[in-house]
């Protein structure tokens, strides 16, 4: 019990603090302050209290696909275990609803994007729906790898499984697991090199252009849902990437919270020191983070 | 008396059902004008339905098998017609797609502006007849002839506007098509014939012949039901034939005709008692090619009913791939591959035949409200027609295999499958579940694109501009078959308790051996809370937001003067994709040329080309036709003269075998 309140709360409140760490990453690779690590909670803050402009040509859908692409990563927040403790809800198949939760959020997030008339968020809606198709294959690839060595096919089970003995015999496999995975994390969250969030030019862009008409506490939506998500593929990574357990159930929390922000600041350097691809280059960093997950389930398999 | 106990048998009930769906169309031939004929036609549908349905789940879950012997006086032995767990099964779709079609058609197809209004709705109720008629035959000949009827029934259907030159083109494609797999079908019914010695189906697992002759019957098998399955790259005539039709009878067509030919599959499979691993291997390989390359073309169409009918493709190749590994796993001793497999295409069958023809309804209502087929020229549909609206977006959910709806639970079936295999003896058999995922991606960009080019975003044309919504005949099916595919994914053990019976009598063994890994509470738990969620969500910011929302034009970046025209189209969002997948998709794209500083105006045009049929096919069949140009003179279009042929045949026959 105590663990599944230690869940929800670290899971609905550490989100924003991801991004407030990548921002004074970056900030501190430019030689500048940078903003608070308690930005991103003052904007959604603020957003909250403001007042919301409605495009002319949307209907119901503009509204609901924050709400239901934020809905969906909720519920996939109860099935990714947080560091050596079991997730709230776990099933024999949950990674599959996990992966497809984030499809659903997609979906409308996408259609909402349609919604506007505007040709960018077209544009826009046109390369998510395209690149993560090419991202969602690899983490299956991954899930595969990680079903094979824990020979189960829930998420609890199959990331705890992987302990350091597990490394040591297995750890060629779950170098390259590790980096496919980086890959769609940065991929799936609009990152850099894949899209940059603070762009200004909208023909470049992917996710923000998406959400160019929200406005308001449906902005905030948008932001929460964001940086959820990012929390939830990073709290996979960890997982696998961390293989500790200290003995200590409270100590575990805080090592993995001090995982998740290790893994904030690793993602701060990428966009400090990498430029944005072209976007002609984006499918092929994909492709090349598919096969190297294959190549991970060919190493376990053989 | 008799009349009454007769009435009281399930079994007779789904016959009598049968018949009177058959004749359904007959009171229109008889009543010329208005439209009585056509709603005494949807009664019967109606009717056919109620007495069917009831009567089947009954047999299903009552475990109730019946066989009938017909009197017939022809040559071909006794006429046996039964109704064993899996023609059960399979008579489900007919007898739900085929009465939702006949009310949509109502409001659809009236005779005020149809005038082939009597022959369609005569054909259609033909054409159910026929399909429950070769789902229940157990004589080959009983078989091919229903099978045959079934076909030209499905032509007649489909050139319903046969004055345009597109439409014809379609149906000669699939007659030839269609011609093609029931001549490998007659040759698979000749060897069986050969090898019994009569016409009568043999008992499931009984027929056990040599691999060679076995593996020629199964390959003979899979050409004439794949090729009306519509698997790849037996698949050509059915984009165009799915797309020409009229609406309600492409729902038909694609909902429930395409399984006959998965249930032909699956009966010829249960004649053999050993079924080799490279069957298995071979069907797998298959559905999910077709899944993998149907869903991609279907991914760069612009025409909506073009869009669906390759969807279809993917969805049957889904099918396919899960026959297949049942196959695999009965091939490795592997119980839990095998059952999970069979349910999961079986469970996948019944709810093709719920979101598709739910799509192609509202694909109808939208060309019937916008005047085109064209997703280029739609738009902002959901302001006019809001309950189309709706449920094409639970269809668009469903059909993309994404959670709460129908779709998911039988993709997770599927995927529960090929995850087992990983910690298992074939791990290489898992390698379905990226492929089955590639399959899902591409489904979200083919169904965005349908949903949100259609109808969101602004009008593009004026006829978008001025669209109406569907009338309630046509908004009643779609209603249930909506509802219907958000119980299934909420509820799934309710589909597949129709599942397990027919597993049962197809492989004994299997339904008690096998357990479903995840229990069915997951679904209606994750779905409902995902619902109700969004609701909560949805209704908090929609009170918070009430008073402060303000209207205003969409964002422009900076750009005055916006026109409808600027927003992107269908072909550009999948472009993007196409462009990905290379020469998996070919488009024609013709442009003029663009000089000057003040160019005129230039028009640029997007085609997906149907590779295979227009580059390889067609000018293979033309060679062949020019080679072969000597035997036109045979068709000439006199009746009396094809009587004549037929009679010098039989005679030329009767001598030989003398």
């Amino acid at each position: 019990m105590i663990d599944t309140i230690f869940h929800v709360v670290l899971v609905l409140a550490m989100p924003p603090l991801l991004l407030g760490v990548i921002g004074k990453t970056k900030a501190a690779f430019a030689g500048r302050v940078g903003a608070p690590f308690l930005q991103p909670y003052y904007d959604l803050a603020r957003l909250m209290k403001k007042g919301i402009v409605l495009s002319d040509s949307t209907t119901w859908i503009f509204r609901a696909g924050p709400v239901v692409t934020l809905a969906a990563t909720l519920f996939a927040a109860l099935l990714v275990p947080l560091g050596k403790h079991p997730a709230p809800v776990s099933f024999e198949g949950d990674m599959i609803l996990f992966a497809y939760l984030f499809a659903l959020g997609r979906f409308f997030t996408t259609t909402a994007a349609l919604d506007t008339a505007s040709s960018f968020e077209g544009m826009g809606a046109a390369r998510e729906v395209s690149f993560s198709c090419l991202a969602e294959p690899t983490l299956f690839f991954a899930l595969i790898t990680l079903t094979r060595l824990s020979g189960t096919m829930s998420l609890t089970p199959m990331l705890h499984h992987v302990t350091l003995p597990v490394w040591m015999a297995t750890g060629a496999s779950l170098i390259l697991l590790l980096a496919g995975l980086f890959v769609v994390l940065l991929a799936e969250n609009c990152r850099i090199p894949f899209d940059d969030p603070n762009t200004h030019l909208e023909l470049t862009m992917i996710h923000e252009v998406m959400v160019l008409d929200h406005s308001g506490p449906y902005f905030s939506c948008v932001l929460y849902g964001a940086a959820l998500k990012l929390y939830l593929l990073g709290a996979l990574f960890v997982n696998i990437a961390l293989p500790f357990a200290s003995g200590n159930a409270y100590l575990d929390w805080v090592v993995f919270a001090a995982g998740m922000l290790l893994l904030a600041v690793a993602i701060g350097v990428v966009e400090s020191v990498m430029a944005r691809l072209r976007l002609i280059r984006v499918p092929q960093l994909l492709v090349a983070a598919l096969i190297l997950t294959a190549f991970s389930l060919v190493l376990v398999v053989r | 008396m008799l009349f009454f106990d007769m009435m009281r048998d399930p079994a007779s009930l789904v016959l009598c059902a049968i018949a009177l769906a058959g004749c359904s169309g007959l009171p229109g031939l008889v009543f010329r004008d208005g439209t009585l004929g056509q709603r005494l036609a949807a009664v019967a549908a109606l009717t056919s339905s109620l007495l069917a349905l009831p009567s089947l789940l009954y047999l299903l879950l009552g475990g109730g098998e019946a066989s009938f012997l017909l009197n017939w006086n022809l040559p071909f032995g006794p006429c046996e017609v039964a109704l064993d767990p899996l023609s059960l099964f399979f008579l489900i779709p007919i007898f739900l797609v085929f009465p939702a079609g006949s009310l949509y058609a109502l409001g659809y197809w009236p005779t005020a502006s149809h005038s082939s209004q009597r022959s369609v709705t005569f054909f259609y109720g033909i054409l159910a007849c026929a399909m429950a008629l070769v789902v229940v035959a157990r004589n080959g000949a009983l078989f091919m002839m229903s099978w045959e009827i079934m076909a030209l029934s499905g032509y007649f259907l489909l050139v319903a506007e046969h004055r345009e030159a597109e439409v014809r083109s379609a149906g000669t494609v699939y007659l030839v098509a269609s011609h093609l797999g029931g001549a490998a079908l007659l040759l698979l019914f000749a060897s069986l014939f050969m090898i019994t010695g009569g016409f009568g189906f043999p008992p499931a697992g009984s027929l056990a012949v040599g691999a060679g002759l076995a593996g020629t019957l199964f390959l003979l098998a899979l050409a004439g039901f794949g090729s009306k399955a519509g698997l790849m790259p037996l698949h050509l005539w059915l984009p165009s034939a799915h797309a020409n039709a009229p609406s309600h009878v492409s729902a038909v067509l694609s909902g429930v005709m395409l399984k006959v030919g998965i249930y032909g599959v699956l009966r010829v499979i249960s004649f053999f008692p050993e079924r080799p691993l490279w069957w298995g291997a071979v069907l797998t390989a298959a559905g999910l090619t077709s899944a993998v390359m149907g869903i991609c073309v279907a991914s760069a169409q612009k025409d909506i009913k073009r869009l669906l009918a390759y969807s279809s493709i993917e969805n049957l190749g889904i099918i396919c791939a899960g026959i297949g590994m049942f196959l695999v796993g009965q091939g490795t001793g592997n119980q839990r591959l095998a059952f999970l497999g069979l349910a999961g295409a079986l469970f996948h069958v019944l709810n093709h035949a719920i979101f598709k023809p739910l799509l192609f309804f509202c694909a109808g209502s939208v060309m019937h409200a916008a005047g085109t087929r064209d997703l280029d020229r739609m738009g902002g549909l959901a302001r006019r027609l809001p309950y189309t609206a709706f449920f094409t977006l639970c269809g668009a959910i469903a059909i993309c295999g994404l959670p709460p709806f129908n779709g998911f639970a039988s993709e997770m079936l599927l995927y529960l499958g090929f995850f087992g295999e990983a910690r298992a003896g074939q791990p290489f058999v898992a390698l379905g579940a990226p492929v089955l995922a590639l399959v899902g991606g591409v489904a979200v960009i083919a169904f965005v694109k349908l949903y949100g080019i259609a109808f969101l975003g602004a009008p593009r044309t004026a006829e978008a501009a001025g669209a109406h919504e569907a009338t309630g005949t046509m908004l009643a099916p779609m209603a249930l078959l909506a509802s219907l595919a958000l119980v299934g994914g909420l509820f799934p053990q309710l589909f597949l308790a129709l599942v397990r019976p027919a597993i049962r009598g197809f492989s004994p063994d299997l339904a008690h051996a096998a357990v479903l890994p995840i229990a069915p509470l997951w679904f209606a738990l994750a779905g409902g809370s995902v619902i109700c969620l969004a609701a909560l969500l949805f209704l908090f910011l929609h009170l918070k937001t009430r008073g402060s929302a303000v209207s205003a034009p969409t964002w422009g970046c900076g750009y005055l003067r916006p026109s409808p025209r600027i927003q992107y189209t269908g072909s550009s969002f999948g472009a993007l994709f196409s462009s990905l997948s290379g020469s998996l998709i070919r488009t024609r794209i013709t442009m003029g040329a663009v000089t000057g500083l003040t160019p005129a105006a230039v028009r640029l045009s997007y085609h997906p080309e149907e590779t295979l049929l227009h580059r390889v096919v067609l000018p293979v069949l033309n060679v062949v036709g020019v080679g072969c140009a000597f035997v036109r003179r045979l068709q000439h279009g006199e009746v009396q003269i094809y009587i004549l042929y037929i009679f010098v045949t039989l005679m030329l026959l009767l001598l030989w075998v003398q």
